[in-house]
């Protein structure tokens, strides 16, 4: 583990920091009422995004779901822009015509996060393929939760992936839950990784909760993936910490068992860590949190300040060439 | 001129726009090793090799693979075997192809063209038999063709291949085998051109596809009785060209449509519904509908034939509609 530089290590746990604190924020401005529509946090889950990407390039790519923020922030979003798309304001990355479950930013790599469970995949099968036509080696994760992983776009992306040995790492958030549904009760396998073996895919279940067995699990199936070596399923165990959505009632489990795995989640975690081990000192980590709330605060302001689209922009951005299409 | 077929055209249209531009590709099922199902993609058998492929019975990845591979700067042309099978994939086309670049807010060049056979066979069945063109004329988001001749197929399908936007094209199965003039120049033909495909001044009958040759083959029939019929080719429905229809119907004062799919809620019910809203006082009698009854295509050939319409069809509409 000491291979790891100092500055590696604290820039793991800065992605984290600035993952939670987004989001925060966001559940705040959602309770205040000054943001439409649905958030669903990731908040508990901020180690795979962060040590998945961090074996990424810009000219890398990924596809994203309904609880994506963690993505984005760790493929290189802007948190301006970000933040600005959930107040669905103009300079927001779709122009206020996504909000939260369809940021994309396809000059990073982001080809969308999708409010279709389970919908990425198939585009992340795509663009791997895609890329391998056109002879880079560039790869693609797609991430999606369990519940997705009962959908026939996850079967039929996974025996695709693997007939054409495509460089494509499929990540499963096992946050152990589906909406309300509970993986155990909906889920016909132990672990997810388990149906690997259909598709003759190298399958792993890891520790999600673990930033760096992420980073290195993630960093072996780049290296495969980008080597030829065809795709990965990994299945990282997480827990979702708070509801489904902001504001989700969540009769359907008990208090106490998310008190438990606040005790698990991977900021503190790591932040022991890296404590224990002399990689970061209490000064360092108020000031990776002061950054980051900075930036986050910077974000609303700019969010704040920023126009609504004028109505008739909704007509826009319909095709790239729509000479002649009649919208009414 | 010469002549050639409708799978000809098509082939044409692909090999010539391939060898120009490495990015396209195109997979499906039965493609690569057979040509399609329907002779259509012959021309490129032996040809492109990592370019044609055929794929595993994955519809939802045949059509969501084709965006990711679109954003990645590929112009995958996807078929899609059967128009009936689309419904098993239709979630990537309509979810994901179609909403991508405005729910995004502009990103990426959605260069899709998803094509395929579509429409009646002799005693194809429920399930090999459906028009259903009309859906992507519903939803926004795509370009929507339907060729009824050679001509017509390889000049929208070069537009299609150069175009940057998501285009679906329907080839109706009964139309593979047609001739038709095709010149040796290179042409193309825009999205929203309406061709006329018979001039005439008495009544109006617009039609897409294989009813185009019914709605002629009727009004060869009704030229016997003195009755002239101008016969409108769409070619696309979305956009479709409004100006032509309307300005026809301000000559004849008189409309039919006549489509394969249901009419109810076909799209000639968007026609007509807009002749009336811009040129009411221009038609002298009540618009008339031609369209399948309003059940699934049934298997025995007089069934088949009760419920799909026909030139008789459109004959017996034009005599309604100018109650003679
Ligand atoms: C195809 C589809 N079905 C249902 C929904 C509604 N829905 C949104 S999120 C969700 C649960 C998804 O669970 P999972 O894939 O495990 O992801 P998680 O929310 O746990 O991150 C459901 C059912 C949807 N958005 N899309």
């Amino acid at each position: 583990m000491s291979d790891y530089s100092k500055e590696f290590l604290q820039s793991l746990y800065r992605t984290m920091v600035r993952i939670r604190v987004f989001e925060l924020k966001a559940e705040e401005l959602f309770l205040q009422g000054k943001l439409p529509g649905f958030i669903h946090l990731y908040i508990g889950e901020e180690a795979i995004a962060t040590g998945a990407m961090a074996n990424l390039r810009k000219d890398d790519y990924i596809t994203s779901t309904h609880r994506g923020h963690g993505h984005m922030i760790a493929k290189g979003a802007s948190m301006d822009r970000m933040m600005a798309e959930l107040y669905g304001k103009k300079t927001g990355y779709c122009k206020g015509k996504g909000g939260s479950m369809h940021i994309a930013d396809v000059s990073i790599g982001v080809l969308g996060a999708n409010g279709e469970v389970g919908g990425g995949l198939p585009i992340a099968v795509g663009a791997a393929m895609g890329l391998k036509m056109q002879k880079k080696d560039s790869v693609v994760i797609s991430f999606f939760g369990d519940g997705a992983s009962n959908r026939g776009s996850f079967h039929e992306s996974l025996n695709w992936a693997s007939v054409y040995n495509l460089p494509v790492i499929f990540i499963c958030e096992n946050n152990q839950f589906a909406s309300t549904a509970r993986f155990k009760e909906t889920t016909s396998v132990e672990n997810i990784s388990d149906r690997a073996v259909a598709y003759s895919m190298k399958g792993i279940t890891i520790d999600g909760n673990n930033v760096l067995e992420v980073y290195e699990t993630v960093k072996e199936a780049v290296y495969r993936a980008r080597n030829g070596g065809g795709p990965t399923l990994i299945e990282a165990k997480t827990y979702r910490i708070k509801g489904h959505f902001v504001g989700d009632p969540m009769l359907y489990r008990d208090q106490k068992e998310v008190e438990e795995f606040w005790k698990k989640e991977p900021i503190g975690r790591f932040e022991n860590y890296l404590f224990e081990n002399g990689f970061m000192n209490n000064q360092e980590k108020e000031s990776i949190w002061q950054e980051a709330n900075k930036e986050v605060e910077t974000a609303v302001k700019f969010a704040e300040e920023s126009e609504y689209p004028e109505p008739k922009e909704a007509l826009e951005d319909l095709f790239e060439n729509d000479t002649g299409y009649d919208y009414f | 001129m010469r002549e050639i077929t409708f799978a000809e055209a098509l082939g044409e249209a692909m090999l010539e726009e391939m060898e120009r531009d490495p990015t396209i590709f195109t997979y499906g099922e039965d493609i690569a090793k057979q040509g399609g199902i329907f002779g259509q993609y012959k021309s490129l058998l032996g040809k492109f090799k990592d370019r044609v492929i055929d794929t595993p019975i994955s519809e939802e990845v045949i059509y969501g693979s084709a965006l990711g591979a679109a954003l990645v700067g590929m112009r995958p042309v996807v078929e899609f075997h059967f128009a009936d099978f689309i419904f098993t994939g239709i979630t990537s086309i309509v979810n994901q192809i179609m909403k991508f670049k405005h729910m995004t807010g502009g990103q990426g060049k959605i260069r899709v063209v998803l094509r395929g056979p579509d429409g009646v066979a002799k005693s194809a069945a429920a399930q090999h038999s459906e028009s259903i063109e009309t859906i992507f004329m519903h939803i926004p988001g795509i370009f929507v063709v339907i060729p009824s001749t050679p001509y017509d197929m390889k000049g929208l399908l070069k537009t299609a291949l150069r175009c940057d936007d998501p285009v679906i094209i329907f080839e109706h199965k009964m139309l593979y085998k047609i001739k038709g003039p095709v010149p040796e120049e290179e042409y193309f033909i825009p999205f929203g051109k309406a061709d006329i495909k018979r001039e005439g001044k008495d009544v109006t009958v617009v039609a897409t596809s294989r009813m185009v040759h019914e709605s002629l083959k009727a009004a060869e029939e009704l030229e016997k009785e003195g009755i002239d019929v101008e016969v409108i080719d769409l070619r696309t429905l979305v956009p479709w060209d409004k100006e032509c229809v309307i300005n026809s119907v301000k000559k004849t004062h008189h409309l039919v449509i006549a489509h394969e799919t249901w009419k109810r809620a076909g799209w000639g019910a968007e026609v007509a519904a807009t002749v009336q809203e811009m040129a009411f006082d221009y038609l002298d009698a009540p618009i008339i509908r031609v369209g399948a009854k309003n059940v699934h295509i049934a298997f025995s050939p007089p069934l088949q034939d009760y419920i799909v319409p026909d030139y008789k069809s459109v004959i017996d509409a034009v005599r309604r509609v100018l109650n003679v």
